[in-house]
C-alpha cells in the first residue's frame, strides 16, 4: 500500500474537509484544504518527486522543514519545502532536479 | 637549506610546493588546519580582468600561465578536486559613465597584452542568456578562470608533501629567536623550530605574526562577504561582474564597498559577491551588507530574484594600503621572508607568488620584476594614514 | 506606560517552551512579540491540525490539550502580545562587543518559502530563543530511499495532516520518543511491526533507574509514556531493545529493512540479521537541537547545548534560552524552562514565590534530561553500519568513502576543507541532517587540531548565519523596522 489520507468519515477527530485541486507536472491531483503540498503528493500515492544530484529519488524525509528533501516548484517559485507549504486550490506544482533542462 | 613556511593557506601551500620541489627541506606550520581560514572563505578567483597594467597584472599573467602547467603535472582525481574552470569573465557596465570608464580600462589592458573582447548585445545574450539587457558595455576576458579554493590549496599542499615537505598543524608562532640580528628559529606553541629561512604566509594575520617576530608590516584584514544560493540549473556561465568591482578592489575606503560579482559553481550553487569592509577581525554578519550585495546582483541578473540564498560566508582578506602583495626578504630581519598581502586575489596569484619567492630565495633570476613587491616600501613598513 | 516605553520581549518559537515564555513575560508586564514559522502555535509537540480541516475533536490527538488550548488562547489573545505566524527568523544580528543590547531579529513573514514575503526587523529589549529540536537520524545503507522517514515526520504527518505513511511499518532508533510515534501510527491505522530501541535493556534500565515511570512522573511524563506502552501491548507490537534497522533496501522505494542485534556500543552482532518486509520505516536516534540562532546570537555552548544560568540566561547579553536547545528533556521541562526564561526576560522579580517554584520544577526536569541521555545514548559503533558507497550527506550525496578519503589526506583534512572538497553539509539543508554525523566521523578519523584560527569561528555543524533561506528579491528590499 502507499501513503494515504485518513478518510474523513473514519477520522475520530471529526474533520469537515474542503476539496481542492492542484496540478503536478500538469496532472490534476485532488487534495483537501489544509494539507501541505507534501501531504497532497503523499496522499495521492507518490513517495518521491524530486531527483537528487545523481537522479536518486527523494520525497518526504523529515516532514518538518529541516531536510529540504521534498523541495518542489510552486507556481514558478523554485525550492519550496513541500512539507511546509500549505496547498492552495489551483497551485501549479512542478518537480525539480538539477538537470540543465530544468532551468526556468 | 631548511625553510619554514608559516601558514598553510593557499599562498603558504604554493610556496612550500615550489621550495620543496627545488630540494629544500620545508616545514609548513599552521595554527589551525590547512586551508581553513582566508583560503576557504573566498570565491576562488583567478582573474586578469580586474587588474590594470602594472606589477599586479604581471604577477596575474604569470600565475595564469602557471596554473594549467601545475594542474597538468598530476593525474585526474587530485587535480579534479581543484575544479579548475577557465570559464572567462564578463565585465558589464550599466551606465554610460561606467561604459566610458570600462572602455578606457579595457584599452589599457589590451595594450598590456590582455585579451579583452567587446561583446555586442547579441553576443552578450548568447554568452549569458539571463543577464540584464540594460547594458551599456560588456567586455569578455577569456583568460579569467575559477578554482575551488580549498581544493586548490589542498592540491598544492599535497604536491609539497609529496616533494618531501612536512606539515605541522595546531602550531602557533609565538616569537622569534635571533642570533647576530638574524632570525634563526621561531618559538611556537609546539616548541622552537630552527631553519635558515622563514616565509610569512599568514595572510591577514601577517601583520600580527611579523610583529611577534619583531619586524612589523602593515597588512590588515579587510572583510569580504559572499552569498551562496541553493543549487540551480545552469543560469550563469561566466564570472559576470559589474564595472564597479574594479573600483571597489582598488579602493582603500573603510566603509562598505560593494559590487556585483555573480558566478556559478560546479555544484550548481551561484556565488554572489562581493563586499569589502575594514572592520578588523569582527566576524559578525551584517544583514544590510547582504542586502546590498543582493540588490547589486539583481541589477545584473534580475531573473535571480526568486532564487533562495541558503548560506553566507565572510572572510578576512590581507589588505595592504597600496594594494600590492608583499613578496621578498625582510631587510630588517635577515632570515625572514614575506609572501602575502594579496587581498582578494591570493588564490589566483599564489603560483606566481611562489615562483617569485622561490627564485629570490634560491638566488635565481626572477621571471618578473620583484621590486614593486619589496618589503621595504612605505605602504608596508609604515602605518598607513587610516584613510 | 505606553507600548513604546514598555519592556519588549521577542520570543522565537511557539512550542511548549516559547508559549510558556510568552505567557510569563506577559505576566511580568512586558509587551511580547511571538514569532513562529508555522501557521499555528504548538511546535512539534502540540502540532495542531490545520484550521481548514475544521476538526470537531482535535483533542483526540493531544496529551494535555485543555491546558495547551487555554494557554494558546490566553497568549495569542492578549492585548500586549503580537503573534507573528508564518514568520521565519533568517538572521540574528549581534551588537558589537561591550554593547549589552539584545540582537536585532531579522524576520521574513509570509507563506513558507514564498517569494514575496515581507522583511521585518525587531529590536527587542530581551530575546527568548525556543526553536526546539529535530530528529537526529544516523546514516545507514538505504536511508536515502523514499519510504524511509524520520520518526518526527511520521508523527507530524499523522498528527498534523492525518496522512498515514504506510501499512507495514517498523519504528526504530533510540529514545522514548519512538513510543508516541508508534502510537500515532497505530491510531491512524498503520500496522506497526515492531519498535526497536538500539540500546540494550541493560543500558536503558541503568539510565532510567529501577523505577523509570516513577522518575518520569516528576517531569509529568509518566502517564503519557505508560499509556503508549499499554497501547503497544494492546496492539501486540513488540518493543525490542538492543536491536536496530541497519539497512533499508528496495527499488526506488523501501521494500524491506535489515534489522540486527547490537552490542552496547551499537556494533552489529553478525548472524543476527533479519529481513523484514515493510512499506515504510521510521527512524530517530534522539534529537539535534536547532542551534543556529543561539550561535548567531553569540551564546556559548556546553556539551552541545546552549549554556544557561538559573534564570535561563545565556552568555549573550539579553538573550535567554528555553526548551530543547538547552538539553533534550521533553515538553514538560520545556514549559517550565519557558516560564523561567519569560519571567526573567520580562523583567519579573526573581525572588517572587512563583519564580522560585518554577525554578525548582525546572531543576527537577533537568534531572529527567540527564536520565534520558544516560538511558538512550548513541553508541560509538554506528559507523560500522556504513559501507563506502553509503550516502552520508543526503543533499549532495556525499558517500562515507569520499569522506574517509578526504579526511585521510593530510593536505585536505581540516573540517572546512573536507566539507568544501566533498560538499558534505553544503547542500540545501546546510548540514542540519548530516552535520553532527559528519563531524563525529571526521573527529574520529583524524582528531584534527582544527583550532579556531583567530577571527574565524571554530567548526560547528550548527553555524548557519543565514538561518533560513531567503530569496534574493526579499533580501534586496529594505525591511520594516520599529515594530
Amino acid at each position: 500500500m502507499s501513503p494515504r489520507l485518513l478518510r474523513a468519515d473514519a477520522d475520530p477527530v471529526g474533520r469537515h474537509d474542503t476539496p481542492l485541486t492542484v496540478t503536478v507536472n500538469g496532472e490534476p491531483l485532488a487534495g483537501v484544504a489544509g494539507q501541505t503540498v507534501a501531504g497532497v503528493l503523499l496522499a495521492s500515492g507518490r513517495r518521491s518527486w524530486r531527483a537528487g544530484p545523481s537522479g536518486a529519488p527523494r520525497g518526504v524525509f523529515c516532514g518538518i522543514g529541516v531536510c529540504f528533501d521534498c523541495l518542489v516548484t510552486v507556481n514558478g517559485e523554485r525550492d519550496v519545502r513541500a512539507c511546509r507549504r500549505r496547498a492552495a486550490d489551483g497551485d501549479v506544482v512542478t518537480t525539480q532536479s538539477r538537470e540543465p533542462g530544468d532551468a526556468r | 637549506m631548511r625553510v619554514v613556511v608559516l601558514g598553510a593557506g593557499i599562498v603558504g601551500a604554493a610556496c612550500a610546493r615550489e621550495l620543496a620541489r627545488r630540494g629544500l627541506a620545508v616545514t609548513v606550520l599552521d595554527r589551525g588546519g590547512p586551508a581553513a581560514a582566508t583560503t576557504a572563505h573566498g570565491e576562488g578567483n583567478v582573474l586578469v580582468s580586474d587588474k590594470g597594467p602594472g606589477p599586479e597584472l604581471e604577477l596575474a599573467r604569470l600565475s595564469r600561465r602557471l596554473w594549467p602547467e601545475i594542474l597538468a603535472e598530476h593525474e585526474a582525481p587530485p587535480a579534479d578536486a581543484v575544479e579548475w574552470d577557465a570559464k572567462g569573465g564578463i565585465v558589464v557596465a550599466t551606465t554610460d559613465a561606467g561604459a566610458r570608464e570600462l572602455a578606457r580600462f579595457a584599452d589599457s589592458q589590451r595594450a598590456a597584452g590582455i585579451t579583452a573582447d567587446t561583446l555586442d548585445a547579441a553576443a552578450l545574450a548568447e554568452a549569458e542568456p539571463h543577464v540584464t539587457r540594460d547594458v551599456a558595455l560588456a567586455v569578455h576576458y577569456p583568460e579569467d578562470a575559477q578554482v575551488q579554493p580549498s581544493g586548490a590549496a589542498a592540491f598544492l599542499l599535497g604536491g609539497a608533501l609529496r616533494a618531501g615537505a612536512e606539515l605541522r598543524t595546531g602550531c602557533e608562532v609565538l616569537g622569534a629567536v635571533t642570533s647576530g640580528g638574524r632570525l634563526t628559529a621561531v618559538r611556537t606553541s609546539a616548541g622552537t623550530i630552527e631553519a635558515d629561512a622563514f616565509v610569512n604566509a599568514t595572510g591577514p594575520w601577517s601583520g600580527e605574526v611579523a610583529a611577534r617576530l619583531g619586524a612589523p608590516v602593515d597588512v590588515r584584514p579587510r572583510r569580504g562577504e559572499v552569498l551562496v544560493t541553493t543549487p540551480q540549473p545552469p543560469l550563469v556561465f561566466h564570472k559576470v561582474y559589474d564595472a564597479d568591482y574594479v573600483g571597489a578592489v582598488g579602493s582603500g575606503a573603510e566603509e562598505l564597498q560593494a559590487s556585483a560579482v555573480v558566478e556559478s559553481t560546479r555544484a550548481g550553487t551561484i556565488l554572489l559577491g562581493s563586499s569589502r569592509r575594514r572592520v578588523g577581525f569582527d566576524d559578525r554578519l551584517r544583514p544590510e551588507v547582504l542586502s546590498v550585495i543582493a540588490r547589486k546582483a539583481l541589477r545584473l541578473f534580475p531573473c535571480l530574484a526568486g532564487v533562495p540564498v541558503m548560506r553566507a560566508y565572510g572572510g578576512f582578506r590581507p589588505y595592504v594600503p597600496d594594494h600590492l602583495p608583499v613578496i621578498g626578504p625582510d631587510p630588517r630581519l635577515p632570515g625572514l621572508w614575506h609572501a602575502g598581502g594579496h587581498e582578494g586575489a591570493g588564490i589566483g596569484l599564489s603560483p606566481g607568488t611562489a615562483l617569485l619567492l622561490a627564485d629570490l630565495l634560491t638566488g635565481r633570476a626572477p621571471q618578473i620584476d620583484p621590486a614593486p613587491f619589496r618589503v621595504d616600501r612605505p605602504a608596508v613598513l609604515f602605518e598607513g594614514d587610516d584613510q | 506606560m505606553t507600548a513604546r516605553t514598555r519592556r519588549h520581549v521577542a520570543v522565537v518559537g511557539a512550542g511548549p517552551a516559547g508559549l510558556a515564555a510568552a505567557a510569563a513575560a506577559l505576566r511580568a508586564g512586558a509587551r511580547v512579540t511571538l514569532v513562529d514559522a508555522a501557521e499555528r502555535p504548538g511546535g512539534q509537540y502540540h502540532r495542531m491540525l490545520p484550521e481548514q480541516y475544521r476538526a470537531a475533536r482535535p483533542e483526540r490527538l493531544h496529551h494535555g490539550w485543555a491546558a495547551f488550548d487555554r494557554l494558546r488562547r490566553h497568549v495569542l489573545g492578549h492585548p500586549r502580545c503580537a503573534w507573528w505566524a508564518e514568520s521565519s527568523v533568517w538572521s540574528l544580528e549581534r551588537p558589537g562587543p561591550g554593547d549589552e543590547t539584545a540582537p536585532r531579529v531579522h524576520v521574513v513573514r509570509g507563506p513558507a518559502d514564498g517569494a514575496g514575503r515581507e522583511r521585518l526587523v525587531l529590536d527587542p529589549d530581551a530575546l527568548v530563543l525556543a526553536p526546539g529540536a529535530h530528529d537526529r537520524v544516523l546514516p545507514f545503507p538505504g536511508w536515502d530511499l523514499p519510504g524511509v522517514f524520520t520518526a518526527g515526520a511520521a508523527q507530524a504527518l499523522a498528527k498534523g495532516e492525518r496522512v498515514v505513511i504506510g501499512d507495514r511499518v517498523v519504528v526504530a532508533g533510540a529514545g522514548p520518543f519512538l513510543l508516541p510515534v508508534a502510537a500515532s501510527l497505530l491510531e491512524a491505522g498503520s500496522t506497526v511491526l515492531e519498535v526497536l530501541e538500539a540500546n540494550p535493556a541493560a543500558t536503558v534500565l541503568r539510565g532510567w533507574g529501577r523505577r523509570p515511570w516513577e522518575l518520569a512522573s516528576q517531569a509529568g511524563k509518566a502517564g503519557e509514556l505508560a499509556e503508549y506502552t499499554a497501547l503497544l501491548a494492546r496492539h501486540r507490537v513488540p518493543y525490542r531493545t538492543g536491536r536496530a534497522v541497519i539497512e533499508a533496501r528496495g527499488d526506488g522505494r523501501v521494500e524491506e529493512v535489515v534489522t540486527a542485534r547490537l552490542r552496547a556500543d551499537w556494533s552489529v552482532v553478525s548472524g543476527t540479521e533479519r529481513i523484514v518486509a515493510v512499506d515504510a520505516v521510521c527512524v530517530g536516534h534522539g534529537f539535534t537541537p536547532q542551534l543556529e540562532l543561539p550561535l548567531a546570537a553569540g551564546c556559548a555552548l556546553r556539551e552541545g547545548f546552549v549554556q544557561v544560568d538559573g534564570d535561563q540566561r545565556t552568555t549573550a547579553p539579553a538573550v535567554l534560552a528555553a526548551g530543547e536547545i538547552t538539553g533534550i528533556a521533553g515538553a514538560p521541562a520545556a514549559r517550565v524552562e519557558g516560564l523561567v526564561a519569560g519571567w526573567a526576560a520580562g523583567g519579573g522579580d526573581a525572588a517572587a514565590p512563583e519564580a522560585r517554584a518554577a525554578r525548582r520544577r525546572r531543576d527537577r526536569a533537568r534531572a529527567f534530561a540527564a536520565r534520558l541521555a544516560a538511558a538512550h545514548p548513541i553508541g560509538d559503533g554506528w559507523p560500522g553500519w556504513l559501507r563506502p558507497e553509503t550516502v552520508v550527506c543526503r543533499c549532495e550525496e556525499t558517500t562515507y568513502g569520499a569522506l574517509c578519503r578526504a579526511a585521510d589526506a593530510p593536505a585536505s583534512a581540516a573540517a572546512r576543507a573536507v566539507k568544501l572538497g566533498t560538499r558534505a553539509g553544503l547542500g540545501p539543508c546546510q548540514a542540519r541532517i548530516c552535520g553532527p554525523s559528519v563531524a563525529e566521523l571526521l573527529a574520529r578519523r583524524s582528531p584534527p587540531p582544527d583550532l579556531a584560527a583567530g577571527g574565524h569561528r571554530p567548526a560547528t555543524p550548527h553555524h548557519r548565519p543565514v538561518a533560513q533561506p531567503i530569496r534574493l528579491g526579499e533580501l534586496a528590499r529594505p525591511p520594516k523596522e520599529n515594530l
